[in-house]
């Protein structure tokens, strides 16, 4: 009948159209990029929310060219993270630590108890600026004493007059991070010597582009915040160079802080590798990518650090293949200041 | 439907009207609980003495004090600048609705007035830190930092406006139209009846919307959080940056605070002093307005 044969020749139809979709749709499907071969897997990092923008940044951008991998980023703070990353269970450990600072004596004891190697890279530096007004023609340098008297809890600093001598008669305008910043925590630290000590009658904003447009029309303004944001602002502000007790002020600069002669007001942060899970494929290609994309990731816009020189990098590359396990900065004991040498001797 | 019927019908409905009503009543005890029962903790490491009485709040800073007294005169210096500029806009407006506009103008400018209370506060806050306070404050007044009360306190001004308005129109609409004919037909000017006649009868109304617009200002947290500052202090200076009790709790909040320490209790017993202050002003508020209804019955 009509129908019957129309029937019939429906179903010929249907069958001769998606056999080639289906076979089309098989073979695109494990058709993968040529280029690198896809890994899968899960990459666990906790630590430091001060080294978390970059370890973010870099999942994110990992995560576009390998999206069977999950990178996950916890910001319990450098304590919090090496807890996790030291912890008794090891199903609940992380694959890698963020710090923004080395390896304590106790968290070694404690890795060395558990039988936990790891791989301690360095990753990039964070630099603290301290700026003035561009009209201010009066102060080139300060001392890390003369800020500790002015930043000081019940400092009774309120003139320029009463900072140095020559200086003129000005009110002091002080404008700094809020409590929850990790600038605020190591500026205090570096400065004061504890961390959260300071002075509380200061504007404080976590918004660096609020300081940074409190700064620029407060003739009497003194601040501090990260140095990348002094970078994208230099026409509207001016660093003073720091003198760190040995008569010679230093003037921050990207290359001045990638060098470590900035002190102290600059401090490298590390990522710290638990050596058995850097031998799966997934955290091998995230630490490769990250290494090998360093210096984009950690002067990207939204991140804002000074990256390393790109021997630190070539160095950390090494140490991550050759295995090499311990803690250099704790080797090194206290001479820590040309981390390049550290990192070579150690 | 049977009579039984019915009655179980109007009887179920009942329950659950008064079981929505309790709700609200379950709610507010709740949150009363949870705010005290969490004060009770901090209470037993700082003295109500050094919380109430001491002119340092600095819970997150080494050395760690926790007198209350900046916060609440920021908060004070804010919501009373909001009202300067509230007051005598929000009623001049009332007056000019109620006693001058004719309806067609009434029905117009009433709901373009409510716009203003539409605004999202924390559109009003970004208004005050990018506009209010460089444009405006700044050139007139350049020792106005970047973080200020006074824009802070202009842009809550402008946005409570319209409660101000709309109380004040309720409480002019009330006075009985016998005492305005009255001075009609002894030969007043409107601005005669509407200054010496309306509104001494609506005062006790008028001073019931202020009350509690002030209660509004006084809870406003977004506008002031991005405009006034994080700088607790004790000052009467409305170009500088302040903290007021909403901002602060903001501020811990947003932050990495633990729960548990200290810290973190902060939060519930700023929390606490201020559900106070905005209960007392609308209890008083409340009273002021029934002195208000017994006088015309």
């Amino acid at each position: 009948m009509f129908d019957q044969t129309c029937t019939s020749q429906r179903r010929r139809c249907t069958l001769a159209t998606l056999l080639p979709v289906v076979a089309t749709m098989i073979a695109v499907a494990s058709w993968g990029p040529t280029a690198d071969a896809q890994v899968a897997g899960k990459v666990r990092l906790d630590g430091s929310s001060t080294v978390a923008p970059i370890t973010m940044a870099a999942a994110e951008l990992f995560q576009a060219e390998q999206p069977r991998v999950q990178v996950t980023v916890g910001i319990s703070g450098t304590g919090g993270g090496f807890k996790k990353f030291l912890d008794d269970r090891a199903e609940l450990r992380t694959d890698i630590s963020d710090a923004s600072r080395p390896i304590s004596g106790s968290e070694l004891k404690r890795a060395a108890e558990l039988r936990i190697d790891f791989i301690e890279i360095p990753i990039a530096i964070d630099g603290i600026a301290v700026m003035v007004h561009p009209s201010n023609n009066f102060c080139e340098h300060l001392s890390v004493a003369e800020l500790k008297r002015i930043w000081e809890p019940g400092s009774a600093i309120q003139n320029w007059s009463q900072i140095r001598e020559g200086f003129p008669d000005l009110p002091l305008k002080l404008y700094g991070p809020g409590t929850d910043s990790g600038t605020f925590d190591y500026f205090t630290h570096a400065i004061m010597g504890e961390e959260k000590v300071s002075r509380s009658d200061y504007t404080a904003s976590e918004s660096d582009n609020v300081l940074v447009q409190g700064i620029a029309g407060d003739r009497g303004a003194l601040g501090y915040f990260g140095y990348s944001y002094y970078e994208s602002n230099k026409d509207k502000l001016r660093v003073v160079a720091i003198d760190n007790g040995d008569g010679h002020p230093i003037k921050a600069s990207l290359d001045v802080i990638r060098s470590g002669a900035y002190k102290p007001l600059a401090r490298p942060m590390f990522l710290y590798v638990n050596a058995a899970s850097y031998q799966r494929p997934e955290v091998k290609a995230f630490l490769d990518f990250l290494l090998d994309n360093a210096r984009t990731v950690v002067e990207h816009p939204r991140v804002n650090y000074v990256a390393l020189p790109d021997d630190l990098y070539d160095l950390a590359r090494h140490r991550l293949r050759e295995g090499k396990t311990g803690s250099a900065m704790a080797a090194a004991g206290g001479k820590t200041g040309n981390l390049v040498e550290v990192y070579r001797a150690h | 439907m049977s009579t039984r019927g019915r009655r179980i019908r109007e009887k179920g409905i009942e329950t659950l009207l008064f079981g929505c009503a309790l709700g609200s009543v379950v709610t507010t005890a709740g949150i009363i609980w949870v705010l005290t029962s969490e004060s009770v903790l901090f209470f037993r490491a700082v003295s109500p003495g050094e919380f109430l009485l001491g002119t340092r709040w600095a819970p997150l800073i080494e050395p760690r004090s926790y007198g209350v007294l900046p916060l609440i005169c920021g908060t004070f210096l804010a919501s009373g600048g909001a009202l300067l500029v509230a007051v005598p806009i929000g009623l001049a407006s009332a007056i000019f609705l109620s006693e001058y506009a004719s309806r067609p103008v009434r029905s117009v400018l009433k709901p373009l007035l409510e716009i203003l209370a539409g605004i999202p506060t924390v559109v009003y806050g970004y208004f005050a830190l990018m506009f209010v306070t460089p444009r405006v404050l700044q050139p007139l007044l350049p020792q106005t930092e970047v973080f200020n009360a006074a824009s802070a306190a202009l842009v809550v001004g402008v946005m409570i406006i319209p409660t101000v308005a709309s109380l004040c129109d309720d409480a002019f609409r009330a006075v009985p139209r016998s005492l305005r004919e009255g001075a009609y037909a002894l030969s007043a000017t409107r601005l005669e009846v509407s200054t010496r006649v309306v509104f001494p009868a609506a005062l006790s109304g008028v001073v019931a919307a202020v009350l509690l617009a002030f209660a509004r200002a006084v809870g406003e947290t977004m506008a002031v959080t991005l405009a006034a500052g994080m700088t607790p202090k004790l000052t009467l200076n409305p170009l500088t940056s302040i903290q007021t009790l909403t901002s602060y709790i903001v501020q811990v909040s947003l932050g990495d605070t633990p729960a548990g320490t200290i810290e973190y209790h902060t939060i519930f017993a700023v929390g606490m002093t201020l559900f106070t202050i905005t209960l007392l002003i609308n209890v008083i508020a409340h009273r002021v307005m029934r002195r208000f209804r017994e006088a015309y019955e």
